[in-house]
């Protein structure tokens, strides 16, 4: 085994580029698990940490532009306000140790179903900057995740970052385990509302081969809010409406079975996620709206 | 490969460190100090963790060549660590803990009370005195992670509430106490500290 130390972007872009099975190792929480079980020899390990401008961020108009090895320690303590559905999410991840080294980069590398910083990026709309000695590209978060355990990277491509759309409305995150910390998802679910579209979108964790959006449920719940007026009105969602959008979020998923729990179980609990995270942001809009009725 | 790196507050070299080798790995077979302690080697239970740059980290999930010159406290350090935190800066020019010291590094007997290995020792830091003055020791294997974790809480927040020591110890697991003694040892090292900063 090798061990390749860039100082720099782009030496770490070179490396990759004359290694493309180096295997990058940002906060390790995913690599040295395999590398002490020996579930992984890899040929070269590609160090990111020397790389100072990965664990930078800023706040753009729009956009929050988040270096890949930000970790979720700092995404908690900073970026509450632009991106309240990622900093919730980042709250769930393992415990205090592992947040700290952890990051974004990494869990989109990994792209497992089950992580939790997934469903966040894809209700509140982000996009993936990509990059190789050939250049950079940006890959939309929906493209991202290809397969169990697969993403759109090519071999020679590192995140620099993650583009997420800072937020424009309420935004929650909602995780079912056994306890607090040291949880990974038995399944997930994040909701955004972006009442500058008037629009709501939403990401499930662990319960289908990827992480994917419910679309069929942001379809209906978009039509019906607007149909309805309801973000004008800020009246209450409709209950059967609510239940309509739970069904269809529960039909968007194509879980297994495993130890962590059942196909079954994890459609019902994503329904009632979706019910209940839209519950908690429309009484946030609902709130927010009013006071701003109020102060014009 | 070498890797160097300050542990303990002194410059220290590691030959021969395998490329896939975690920093655990370094510091308890290569450096010799079996103070942080190797349970799972996933991340899982805490009794790995030690301070880089001055982060709690679960030291098996950091790979050796990443911590080349970087800065790393562990369990053995942490007396010294937590002396020149209360005095402020290292006045003598011979701060930190030497790799000898470290790893025969045995607590000091206590007001007279003999303990029939240790001669002369270190001095305790305040959350170790806590952790044995509220019975928060039993197999004692998760307690170097503990304390490292409950320090640095400690350092940051200074009059925690029980969530705050809750969360901060949620990545540390105890087979053996139910963590209710654990928890008074954290609220003693607290009320004590507050206690002496009122004094100053
Ligand atoms: C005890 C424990 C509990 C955990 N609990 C959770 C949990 O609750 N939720 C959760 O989501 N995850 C959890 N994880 C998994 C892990 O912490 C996350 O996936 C984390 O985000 C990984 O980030 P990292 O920087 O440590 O990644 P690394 O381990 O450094 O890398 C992970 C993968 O991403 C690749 N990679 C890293 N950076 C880049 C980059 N810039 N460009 C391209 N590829 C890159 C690596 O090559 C590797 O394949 C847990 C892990 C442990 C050990
Ligand atoms: S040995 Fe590192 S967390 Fe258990
Ligand atoms: S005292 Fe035995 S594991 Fe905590």
């Amino acid at each position: 085994m090798d061990f390749l130390r860039p100082a720099s972007w782009e030496e770490a872009l070179a490396a990759k580029a004359e290694h493309p099975t180096a295997v990058p190792i940002a906060g390790g929480t995913d690599v040295m698990v395999e590398i002490n079980f020996d579930h992984r020899r890899p040929e070269y390990l590609l160090d990111l940490n020397r790389i100072g401008e990965l664990t930078e961020w800023e706040v753009g108009g729009e956009n929050v532009r988040l270096g890949a090895s930000v970790p979720y320690t700092a995404i908690m303590e900073n970026l509450r306000a632009e991106l309240p559905g990622l900093a919730l999410a980042s709250h769930t991840v393992a415990s205090p140790q592992i947040r700290n080294r952890g990051g974004v980069g990494g869990n989109l590398g990994t792209a497992s179903p089950a992580g939790d910083a997934h469903p966040a990026l894809l209700a509140a709309g982000a996009e993936v900057e990509a990059e190789s000695v050939r250049g950079s590209r940006m890959i939309p978060i929906d493209e991202f995740y290809t397969g169990v355990k697969r993403n759109a990277l090519a071999a020679d491509e590192l995140i620099r970052a993650v583009h997420i759309k800072k937020a424009d409305g309420p935004q929650q995150y909602s995780k079912v385990g056994t306890r607090n910390a040291m949880v990974i998802a038995v399944c997930a679910f994040g909701l955004a509302l972006h009442p500058e579209t008037r629009t709501v979108r939403t990401g499930i964790g662990s319960a289908a081969p990827t992480p994917v959006r419910a679309r069929a449920a942001e379809d209906f719940l978009n039509a019906a809010l607007e149909e309805g007026g309801f973000w004008e009105s800020g009246n209450i969602i409709t209950p059967s409406v609510a239940k309509q959008f739970a069904q269809l979020a529960s039909g968007a998923c194509n879980p297994i079975d495993d130890v962590r729990g059942t196909a079954k179980y994890r459609r019902h609990a994503v329904g009632i996620m979706a019910r209940r995270t839209l519950g908690w942001t429309w009484e946030q809009y609902r709130g927010t709206a009013r006071t701003l009725e109020g102060a014009a | 490969m070498r890797v160097n790196f300050t542990v303990n507050g002194r410059r220290q070299e590691a030959d021969d460190v395998w490329e896939g080798e975690s920093l655990l790995y370094v510091l308890r077979e290569r450096l010799g100090l079996p103070g942080s302690k190797n349970a799972c080697e996933q991340g899982e239970c805490g009794s790995c963790t030690v301070r880089l740059d001055g982060v709690p980290v679960c030291s098996c999930l950091v790979a050796a060549g990443q911590v080349e010159g970087r800065e790393v406290v562990t369990v053995e350090g942490l007396a010294d660590f937590a002396r020149q935190r209360e005095q402020g800066s290292c006045a003598s020019g011979a701060c930190g803990t030497s790799l000898q010291d470290a790893q025969s590094w045995s607590a000091a007997p206590r007001d007279g009370v003999t303990d029939s290995q240790t001669g002369e020792g270190t001095e305790l830091s305040p959350i170790q005195q806590a952790f044995i003055d509220a019975g928060a020791v039993q197999c004692g294997f998760c307690t170097p992670g503990l304390l490292v974790a409950a320090d640095e809480m400690l350092e940051r927040t200074p009059s925690p509430s029980d969530e705050d020591i809750r969360e901060a110890l949620s990545g540390n697991l105890c087979r053996c106490t139910g963590y209710e003694k654990i928890l008074d040892a954290v609220r003693l090292a607290a009320a004590r500290q507050e206690r002496k900063e009122e004094a100053v």
